[in-house]
């Protein structure tokens, strides 16, 4: 599609160089540059294909893994060690496929194994300007290198797969626009709870959203990754970022990146993916950096957050019944009362790991919170990073023995506890404080009590046996 | 897809807002290979609760279920609506549905109905009430008919969307008669931009 001369959004340029036809009322067939396959959501997929006698149309734009399924510990019998008979049947199910269908594999046991939002990137395969799907929500994580990206069901993978396209509604386009810098202790993820809390889990319902404004340029590309992939906590299908010379920079350090003339021409390319000036979104929201403290969930929902200075609500200020009764189920299953103050509150099990906050950023912003101190008696604490590149890079710097003598649990890569699908899963009624994306009833196991929050705020919680302010240690 | 146009069942209502899919259904039920059974699984939570509406007559045979805002809210796993439907849920209506559960729905024959809060409130009320809780919808029409006498609701649907779940399309057969159309952006996008065309990931030492 050609420009209209009209200004565009960053969102808009993307979308119109992969329209492929234009299906009426808006719909179009949109061209998919990179498709991401995981173990959970593309069996199915296969089979259909199977059944149609269809073939993958394009498996070199194809990279698949298995990262939600597997167990952080106990690797080296790769995939016939996995002990749970389901799980096993699963990733053996996924490396059939791709050896049927012809499509590059990351094994268990690769060194470049991991979550494959965290791999992706890794790799130099997520590139600004393409479009990159795959069959889990977080896939938005990708936008912080100025793709579009996002979640796809497991028809959806199939029609990938088959057509190397999807059909698609026209989205929403929202700026979100953060002045300011952000206050010394407070992270991208702050940030993201913050927004939520801000515009509601559905706030963003049919947008895309693009992170804009001082703070977000200022923030490196792990905090870029972790602010676009909370996106769809707000209901975005997207997140992006317009990509500038850090991306490039961060780029070039990939084994997949464009090189020689082909890194030129890309950057040239690149450069023109910005929002044009007088371009205009459908809805505009203004954050002020200076009031984003740290954060943390005290509810079911990731918009049921407050700042680490807040307080469980008051129900009886909350006027609509349906509300007040949701606040209060919550209230009840996380076994808090209500106008109870969130520091200070006990936790069981500490996190730091998943797709939102499992690089070797989160990793060294965790070590730095601990510093000598050691796990607080009764707490169990687990370190998962969020690929192997990220443990070997923790190994080398020695966070790993930092973790370890802390009283840490230092595991191999995967999604590990964020959600309860693996053997790292919380028991009803334990409390984490948890550095993943998703607070929901049962999401980290049957009965967990999970608060979301920075992995600096959950290192202070380990140590401390409580949630407390990272700010002050 | 399973085609669907119109729909006379009993509607179950679910008056909770934020309603994620690991609600309907929670990750260790994502282990499976196949898409069929997981109906006994749905909603496990609330389910373990023999008060629960979906455990009770008559909404234990419900087609339809009404719920608040950001239904389908979180993970893309298709084994939500894979649940619903092998539960017999037919049709959702809420006042907002997530993105990617709402796409999951129209890919498995359920029609996701978004109405004003008012239209919904009163269809919850009419729900709860094993009397009134038939409700019969007629996708070509767009309407929504209660038991109450002349009491009928417009819904909006994009009108594709409408026309492929009436006729039960098979959405990848149609896209492949576009063949000729993707292999040509892919020809003209890879020739703006052939970086992407040299990327190979067996390269990188995976």
């Amino acid at each position: 599609m050609t420009s209209t001369g009209k200004p565009r959004t960053l969102f808009r340029k993307v979308w119109d160089e992969h329209v492929v036809a234009e299906l009426g009322g808006g719909a179009v067939l949109l061209y998919i540059d990179r498709h991401l396959v995981n173990e959970v959501t593309s069996p199915q997929a296969f089979e259909g294909l199977r059944l149609a006698a269809r073939t993958v149309r394009h498996p070199q734009g194809t990279i698949a893994v298995a990262d939600h399924n597997v167990p952080t510990e106990g690797r080296s019998g790769g995939v016939a060690a996995i002990a749970e008979t389901e799980s096993r049947v699963q990733v053996e199910t996924l490396e059939r496929n791709v050896a049927a269908f012809g499509i590059p594999y990351v094994p268990l046991r690769s060194r470049r194994q991991g979550i494959v939002h965290i791999i992706g990137p890794e790799l130099g395969l997520t590139l600004p300007g393409t479009t990159i799907v795959c069959g889990d929500s977080h896939t938005s994580t990708h936008g912080a290198f100025g793709a579009l990206a996002f979640g796809i069901g497991t028809s959806e993978v199939e029609h990938v797969l088959a057509t190397q396209t999807l059909l698609q509604q026209p989205a929403l386009s929202m700026l979100v626009r953060v002045d300011n810098r952000l206050g010394t202790g407070v992270t991208a993820k702050d940030l993201a709870l913050h927004i939520i809390g801000t515009i509601g889990a559905g706030g963003a319902t049919g947008h895309v959203i693009e992170y804009a404004g001082e703070a977000v340029t200022a923030l490196d590309m792990a905090g870029r990754m972790t602010l676009c992939n909370m996106s769809i906590e707000a209901g975005a299908r997207a997140g992006m970022i317009a990509p500038d010379e850090q991306v490039f920079d961060w780029l070039a350090a990939t084994p997949l990146a464009p090189q020689g003339q082909d890194f030129e021409q890309a950057k040239a390319y690149w450069r023109t993916l910005r929002s044009d000036s007088g371009a205009v979104y459908d809805r505009t929201v203004v954050i002020d950096a200076r009031a984003v403290m740290p954060m943390v969930t005290w509810g079911t929902s990731p918009e049921a957050v407050v700042t680490i200075d807040g307080a469980t609500p008051d129900l009886t200020r909350i006027a609509d019944g349906a509300s007040r009764r949701q606040a209060e189920a919550m209230l009840a299953y996380m076994g808090l009362e209500a106008g109870q103050p969130i520091r200070g509150t006990p936790i069981d099990i500490a996190f730091i790991g998943s797709c939102t906050n499992g690089r070797i950023e989160d990793l060294r912003a965790a070590a730095a919170v601990i510093g000598g101190r050691r796990v607080a008696p009764g707490v169990r604490a687990l370190v998962v990073p969020g690929s192997g590149q990220v443990k070997a890079a923790a190994e080398a710097e020695g966070l790993d023995r930092l973790f370890i003598e802390a009283g840490f649990e230092w595991r191999e890569a995967g999604c590990s506890m964020c959600l309860g699908m693996n053997p790292d899963q919380l028991k009803p009624g334990q409390r984490c404080a948890s550095s993943s994306n998703r607070n929901f009833e049962g999401r980290q196991g049957p009965g967990g009590r999970t608060h979301l929050m920075s992995p600096a705020m959950v290192a202070a919680a380990a140590v401390n046996g409580r949630i407390v302010d990272a700010r002050e240690f | 897809m399973q085609a669907l146009s119109t729909l006379d069942a009993i509607a179950a209502a679910l008056p909770i807002a934020n309603v994620d899919t690991d609600k309907i259904l929670p990750a260790r039920f994502l282990k499976t290979i196949t898409r069929e059974g997981l109906g006994d699984k749905l909603f496990w939570s609330l389910r373990q609760d023999p008060g629960f509406m979906l455990n009770r007559a008559p909404w234990d045979q419900a087609g339809i279920l009404i719920a608040l805002d950001n239904f389908g809210c979180g993970s893309s796993r298709e084994h939500a609506p894979w649940a619903l439907l092998d539960f017999g849920i037919r049709c959702i209506i809420a006042p907002s549905i997530a993105d990617i559960f709402h796409n999951n729905c129209f890919k498995n024959g359920i029609l996701p109905i978004v109405l004003p809060h008012d239209a919904v409130t009163m269809l919850i009320d009419l729900a709860s009430q094993p009397q009134t809780a038939r409700l019969r919808i007629n996708l070509p029409d767009q309407c929504i008919a209660t038991t109450v006498a002349d009491q009928v609701i417009r819904f909006d649907v994009d009108a594709k969307r409408k026309a492929d779940l009436i006729e039960g399309v098979d959405e990848i057969a149609r896209t492949l008669g576009y063949s000729a159309a993707i292999g040509q952006h892919q020809r003209r996008r890879h020739a703006l931009q052939p970086w992407l065309d040299r990327q190979d990931a067996r390269t990188a030492g995976i």
